[in-house]
C-alpha cells in the first residue's frame, strides 16, 4: 500500500486497483462457512451466503472506510489542523447520542430517520468543536486535537450516563464499537449515501483547497468561506453519522490514511481523494478480515483491530516526522 | 480608481481608522507608508472585503465593496496580506494556479495554464514549481506568494509589505515586477513599504498615514520632504532632491 502510494498516474492506479481486488476476493472468501468461488453459479447455498452476508459486509466494509477516511480528510481541512478526525474530536459521539436520543424516545423509529437525526447532533457537535479549534492560537498544533478528545471524552462519558440511566448500554456498545459481523443484505444500502458524500468533496474538491489556506486567502480568492465551511461540515457529519448508524464508530481511518497520503502527495484535496478513499477503502476491509481470523472461527470487531493497528500507524507516522524535522 | 469615504473603524473602543477619505487613481503604483500601528493593513483589509466596513464607503473600479458580490470582486482585485501562514502541503505549481480560482472556479482551461507558467517565469520559480512550499526558505515562499497574488490577473492588486523576507536582489525584482506591471498592463498597485527609499523609487503615489489618521498623500515628488518624514515617522530625515529617484537619509 505504501508503495504504491509513491507511486503515481495509471501505473500506481492499477496497482491499487488490483490490490483492492484482491482484498475484496479474499473478503468473500474468509468467514465461518466453507465458500468456493467455483461453485458460486452451480451452488445456491453458496451464491446465497456470497450474495446475502459475504458481498454486503465486504461492501460496507469499502464505503465506510473510503468514507471515513474522506471525512477525516475535510476534518483536517476545516479545522486546518492534520490531527483531528471524526472520531477523535467528537463528531462520531455527537452522533451516537442522537442515535440513544431517537432510541428512547422514538423507539419505532427507521434506521434512515435515525441516521438523519444523528447527522443533525453530529452537525451541531461538530460545530462547536469547530467553534472552539478556530479560537486556539495557531502557534500551537497540537492543543486541537487534545482539545478534540477531551471534547469527545466528555460527549462519550454523557453518552455512557444516559445509557447506564436507561438501560441501554448493551445496545450503546453496538454503535460505540464498529463492527461488520451484523452487516446483511438490506442493512448496509444506507452506506451508499457517503459514495455520495465522497462524490461531493471530489466536486468541490479545488474549493476545499482554497478553504484549506485560511480565511482571508479564501474571501481574497472569491469563496464564499462560510458556505463552504457549512458543506465541509455537512459531509463530515452525515458520514460519520452512517457508520455510527450502520456499523458503529471506527477510529483511526480519518487519521491515519489522510496523513500518509499528505506526505506523498501533499494536501490539494483533489490530487489526494483518489488515494485517500481507495487507502481508506483497504485499511478498513483489511482490519476486517484480521478481525476474522485472528481467533477464527471468532470474531473481533473492526473498530478494536484497528484501535490497534490505527493507534500503532500514527505513533510511526508521528515520530517519523519529528525524525526528519 | 479606488474611492474612500469617510472610512472609519473600531476595535473594541479603539479607534483604528479614523475617517479616512482618499482617492487611489487608476493606473500607476501608490505607496502606503506609515509607522507601526498607523492601521495601513486595517485599510488594506478593508479595501479588500477581508472585514466588514463599520463607517463610509469604499468602491473599487466602480464596485461598492460589501454589496458586490465577493466573485465578482476576486476578478477585479487581489489582496496579500502579511503574511498568510500556508499550513496546507501544497507545490509551489499549485499554489501560483489557486491565484486562478476566481476565474474558473475549480475547472482550469489552457488559458489559466498559461498565465500559470508565465507567472512561474515571470517570479524565477519554474525551476521550484514541484517543490513543498513548506519547504522552501521564507524569501521563496514570500515570492511564491506574491506570483499567486499577481496570477489571480486583476487591475487592482493590494500588497501588504510584500517585501518581508526579501534579500535586496529579489525586493528590487518585485518592485521592477511591479512597476512594469504597473506601465505595460495599466493595473493599480496599491503596496505597503516600510522601507522609504523604495516608495521614493518605484511609487507614483504616496500616502501616508499614522495614528489611523491621513497625515498627506499625493504625487511622490510632492509629498515626499523632510516635513511630512518628520510629521509622520517623529524624527528629521534628509532628502535628497534634484536627482532621481529621491532618497531620504536616516
Amino acid at each position: 500500500m505504501i508503495a504504491a502510494l509513491k507511486l503515481s498516474g495509471p501505473r500506481a492506479g492499477i496497482l491499487a486497483g488490483a490490490l483492492l481486488l484482491a482484498l475484496v476476493a479474499v473478503s468473500l472468501n474468509v468467514g465461518v462457512s466453507e465458500v468456493s468461488f467455483r461453485s458460486v453459479w452451480s451452488d445456491v447455498e453458496t451464491r446465497q451466503i456470497i450474495m446475502a452476508s459475504r458481498l454486503p459486509r465486504t461492501l460496507a466494509a469499502l464505503l465506510s472506510g473510503a468514507g471515513l477516511a474522506i471525512a477525516g480528510l475535510v476534518m483536517q481541512t476545516l479545522a486546518r489542523n492534520r490531527f483531528v478526525e471524526p472520531a477523535t474530536a467528537g463528531t462520531s459521539q455527537s452522533a451516537a447520542l442522537g442515535i440513544l436520543v431517537t432510541t428512547l424516545f422514538w423507539p419505532s423509529a427507521s434506521v434512515a430517520m435515525k441516521t438523519l437525526v444523528a447527522s443533525a447532533t453530529a452537525l451541531g457537535g461538530t460545530s462547536i468543536f469547530l467553534a472552539i479549534a478556530h479560537r486556539l492560537p495557531p502557534t500551537q498544533p497540537y492543543l486541537v486535537p487534545l482539545v478534540g478528545l477531551i471534547y469527545g471524552g466528555v460527549l462519550g462519558a454523557c453518552l455512557t450516563f444516559v445509557a447506564w440511566q436507561t438501560d441501554l448500554l448493551q445496545y450503546l456498545e453496538a454503535w460505540t464499537v464498529g463492527e461488520f459481523s451484523g452487516v446483511l443484505r438490506g442493512r448496509y444500502e444506507l452506506l451508499w449515501v457517503a459514495a455520495a458524500m465522497v462524490a461531493l468533496v471530489w466536486w468541490t474538491a479545488d474549493r476545499l483547497t482554497v478553504l484549506s489556506l485560511g480565511r482571508d486567502v479564501s474571501i481574497g480568492l472569491g469563496l464564499d468561506y462560510d458556505r463552504m465551511l457549512q458543506i465541509g461540515l455537512l459531509v463530515v457529519s452525515v458520514i460519520s453519522a452512517l457508520t455510527v448508524v450502520v456499523v458503529g464508530i471506527i477510529p483511526f481511518v480519518g487519521l491515519v490514511v489522510p496523513n500518509l497520503v499528505s506526505r506523498f502527495k501533499g494536501d490539494n484535496v483533489g490530487l489526494a481523494l483518489p488515494s485517500v478513499a481507495v487507502g481508506g477503502a483497504g485499511l478498513v476491509l483489511t482490519c476486517d478480515i484480521l478481525g476474522r481470523l485472528v481467533r477464527y472461527p471468532y470474531e473481533i470487531p473492526v473498530g478494536t483491530v484497528l484501535g490497534v493497528v490505527g493507534a500503532a500507524g500514527f505513533l510511526i507516522l508521528l515520530l517519523r516526522k519529528n525524525s526528519h524535522g | 480608481m479606488i474611492d474612500i469615504r469617510n472610512v472609519s473603524l473600531s476595535h473594541g473602543g479603539t479607534r483604528v481608522l479614523d475617517d479616512i477619505s482618499l482617492t487611489v487613481p487608476k493606473g500607476g503604483v501608490t505607496a502606503l507608508v506609515g509607522p507601526n500601528g498607523a492601521g495601513k493593513s486595517s485599510l488594506l483589509s478593508l479595501i479588500a472585503r477581508l472585514q466588514p466596513l463599520q463607517d463610509g464607503q469604499i468602491t473599487v473600479d466602480g464596485l461598492p465593496v460589501g454589496k458586490t458580490p465577493s466573485r465578482q470582486l476576486a476578478k477585479t482585485l487581489a489582496v496579500l496580506r502579511q503574511d498568510p501562514a500556508i499550513g496546507s502541503r501544497l507545490r509551489v505549481g499549485e499554489l501560483v494556479a489557486l491565484g486562478r480560482f476566481p476565474h474558473h472556479r475549480g475547472r482550469p482551461g489552457p488559458e489559466d495554464r498559461r498565465i500559470v507558467a508565465e507567472t512561474l517565469d515571470e517570479f524565477d520559480l519554474a525551476t521550484l514549481a514541484d517543490k513543498f512550499v513548506e519547504t522552501l526558505s521564507g524569501g521563496q515562499r514570500q515570492r511564491v506568494l506574491v506570483a499567486m497574488t499577481f496570477c489571480q490577473g486583476t487591475d487592482y492588486v493590494l500588497l501588504d509589505e510584500p517585501l518581508n523576507n526579501l534579500d535586496m536582489y529579489h525586493a528590487r525584482q518585485l518592485m521592477r515586477y511591479v512597476r512594469r506591471v504597473a506601465d505595460e498592463k495599466t493595473r493599480t498597485i496599491v503596496i505597503i513599504v516600510h522601507e522609504i527609499n523604495y516608495a521614493a523609487a518605484y511609487a507614483d503615489h504616496i500616502v501616508a498615514m499614522k495614528s489611523g489618521r491621513l497625515e498627506a498623500h499625493g504625487p511622490t515628488a510632492e509629498v515626499l520632504g523632510p516635513a511630512m518624514l518628520k510629521q509622520v515617522f517623529g524624527y528629521e530625515m534628509s532628502v535628497l532632491k534634484g536627482q532621481s529617484p529621491l532618497v531620504a537619509h536616516y
